[in-house]
């Protein structure tokens, strides 16, 4: 069974990643942790390593050199299938495009973690059941009931984001990564979304990527890619 | 996997045009498929019920396949005729309930004519031992009476009354012609989907009165005799080209059969039909095989439709690969859900199918029978039926594979971010 901890949630020493064939690596890091429980602002402009960054921390791809570990686990020594796992028992994640399902409803969305983590389900269930929680974190969220049922293009791009972020936030995952979430969104808006994401998931370490420097200050602990991606310094 | 399932089904229904389209291309092929083996069959059984009740087909010896063509089928011609004595010697035994002879060798605008006597009408059986009905008018009781099947009324528009002359051989265009003797139709047979619907059928006697001044297929000069004139001579039957046996007991058909072939005054062959109708079959086969071959490709090209449609849609789907990855969707996932997707549309392209197939056979069933005498009877599908459906739906399964692994190379690709 894994044993996690809390109290180093994202940890990458002597990391590097380069596509195959590639010259130089997209990713250089010497060393980068972030404890459990933080909300980091990961900043940097397009090109600077973000995506791929977000793709080791997810466990979608593994370093060429390295080790990264969340949670205490070292992910990145695991094979693909229990990477899959890990990531959907303790990993929330929200994008840019918000990539939600266009043929699902609100709920259906909300609880599609709970359909292949079993963690997920009995965490989402455990004052109730997964439904009840999604129900309340869509309210918390401030999505009306009459939405719940409506297909997700039904939806305006700001409920669409929320719907992202229930997603993300169903069965209290101790990770969150948000990539990019609020681009499409007006500064009031953004705003308002970033409150909503700090007040619901509380438990949770977060990691906020963006290139909009305006949201620094939201964060307690902000971190450039120049300052800890070495393949991006000139 | 049942939430895998709510999200396949989901997202067929999101794209729901270019499924259906799938799912008929599908359909279609395998209606063909299904339907070519299903009517082969229904064609066979029919066939095979060409004759029925009877238990011996006596011949001049020659192959079983040739005495059964020329007496059932009227197909070719006899390598020889029979004595009426011989016939009349085995007809006489104890063992033989009936007996029905035949006679070939005349026709009439390309059908053949057989010379026979009452006893077609009352013994012979067809399909499911069914009897020969009158759609109108009766048997001969004249020499010059002559009944036809169905094809020969329906095709030449001849009705009770009408007057017709035979030509000598089986050509469908003869130069020698009976047409001093005309005959008048006196009987016309309901159809049965059998060689009889495209016969002229006369009596033994009318046979040897047409051929009362013939000799060695010609016309004796000089010698012309009169309808009427034919009348008053000795019609009594001579020769004949076979006959048809029906048994007291069944037990006693191979002793009977084996006392035929060896027949000590003239060279017979007795067949059991069954069996002489089976070689025959097999004979017909090759078609069979072209037939299911062509059924075949076209069950294969049903299938690469279905796999072009799901490798079509690889791109606009990154997205929702990118989706169920980011949620936990590992590669099992990702193929379950393409294998499942594509055995999906294949089950119910195969429902579809059976459903169009049974609507298609209930509808073409009146006209098949007009038109060809085909009777289609509406069973369930056969064991190798159902298990070419259940194949089609494992092999589009297979197939899925193919998307399935190459959505999940591109997921990997693709990662988290999708920019499509």
């Amino acid at each position: 069974m894994t044993t996690i901890s809390t109290e180093e949630a994202i940890v990458l020493r002597d990391v590097e990643f380069r596509w195959s064939q590639a010259a130089a690596p997209v990713l250089d890091i010497a060393e980068l942790s972030i404890g459990g429980g933080e909300h980091a602002f990961l900043l940097g402009p397009s090109g600077s390593g973000k995506s791929t960054l977000l793709n080791l921390l997810a466990g979608i791809s593994r370093p060429t050199r390295g080790e990264v570990r969340l949670l205490g686990q070292p992910v990145s020594q695991w094979r693909g299938s229990r990477r899959d796992q890990f990531r959907v028992d303790h990993i929330g994640l929200i994008f840019q495009q918000f990539n939600l399902l266009p043929y699902l409803t609100v709920l259906q969305n909300t609880l599609l973690p709970c359909r292949f983590s079993a963690r997920r389900r009995r965490r989402a269930a455990a004052d109730g059941d997964a439904h009840e929680s999604a129900q309340r974190l869509l309210r918390g969220l401030g999505l009306a009931e009459n939405l719940w049922h409506r297909r997700i293009t039904a939806l305006s791009v700001g409920q669409q984001q929320r719907v992202a972020a229930a997603r993300a936030l169903i069965g209290q995952p101790e990770l969150i990564i948000a990539d990019e979430p609020t681009s499409a969104l007006d500064a009031d808006s953004r705003d308002a979304f970033i409150r909503l994401l700090f007040e619901h998931a509380r438990q949770s370490t977060i990691v906020f990527v963006s290139h909009d420097r305006s949201l620094a200050p939201l964060f307690r602990r902000t971190l450039p890619m120049s300052a800890f991606n070495q393949a991006v310094r000139p | 996997m049942s939430g895998l399932l709510l999200i396949i089904l989901n997202s067929l229904r999101n794209r729901r045009a270019s499924v259906a389209l799938s799912v008929a291309a599908i359909a279609i092929s395998v209606v063909l498929f299904i339907g070519v083996l299903y009517v082969r069959d229904q064609a066979k059984h029919g066939f095979m019920q060409t004759v029925s009740g009877t238990d011996l087909i006596v011949g001049a010896r020659s192959g079983p396949v040739n005495l059964l063509l020329y007496t059932v089928f009227r197909i070719g011609d006899a390598t020889n005729n029979i004595a009426w004595q011989s016939y009349r010697d085995i007809a006489d035994s104890p063992e033989v309930a009936w007996s029905i002879p035949l006679s070939l060798g005349d026709s009439h605008r390309g059908y053949r004519v057989l010379g026979t006597n009452l006893d077609y009408f009352r013994y012979l059986r067809y399909g499911d031992h069914q009897p020969l009905v009158f759609a109108a008018g009766g048997p001969f009781a004249d020499l010059y009476d002559a009944v036809i099947g169905s094809d020969v009324a329906e095709a030449l528009h001849y009705r009770l009354g009408q007057s017709i002359v035979l030509a000598h051989g089986a050509g469908n265009v003869s130069f020698v012609q009976h047409a001093d003797k005309p005959f008048r139709v006196v009987g016309i047979l309901k159809r049965t989907g059998t060689p009889v619907d495209r016969t002229v059928h006369v009596s033994l006697e009318a046979i040897e009165a047409i051929h009362v001044d013939w000799q060695s297929g010609l016309p004796r000069p000089g010698q012309t005799v009169s309808a009427e004139q034919a009348r008053h001579r000795d019609l009594s039957p001579r020769l004949i080209t076979g006959f048809l046996v029906g048994m007291k007991s069944k037990i006693g058909t191979f002793q009977m059969q084996r006392w035929i072939n060896e027949y000590p005054d003239e060279p017979l062959l007795a067949i059991l039909p069954g069996v002489a109708l089976a070689q025959l079959w097999q004979v017909l086969g090759g078609m069979e095989t072209v037939l299911q071959v062509i059924a075949g490709f076209v069950v294969v090209a049903g299938m690469l439709g279905l796999l072009i449609t799901l490798l079509s849609t690889l791109n606009e789907r990154r997205r929702e690969m990118a989706v169920l990855r980011s949620v936990g969707a590992g590669p099992r996932h990702v193929f379950f859900l393409f294998v499942i997707e594509a055995m999906l549309i294949a089950a119910s392209a195969c429902a579809i199918a059976v459903l169009v197939l049974y609507g298609a056979l209930w509808l073409i069933r009146p006209a098949l029978l007009s038109a060809t005498g085909i009777t289609l009877t509406l069973e369930p599908l056969s064991t190798t039926e159902s298990l070419l459906l259940g194949a089609v739906v494992m092999l589009s399964g297979v197939l899925g594979l193919i998307p399935a692994a190459l959505a999940y190379r591109q997921s990997l690709h693709d990662g988290l971010t999708v920019r499509v």
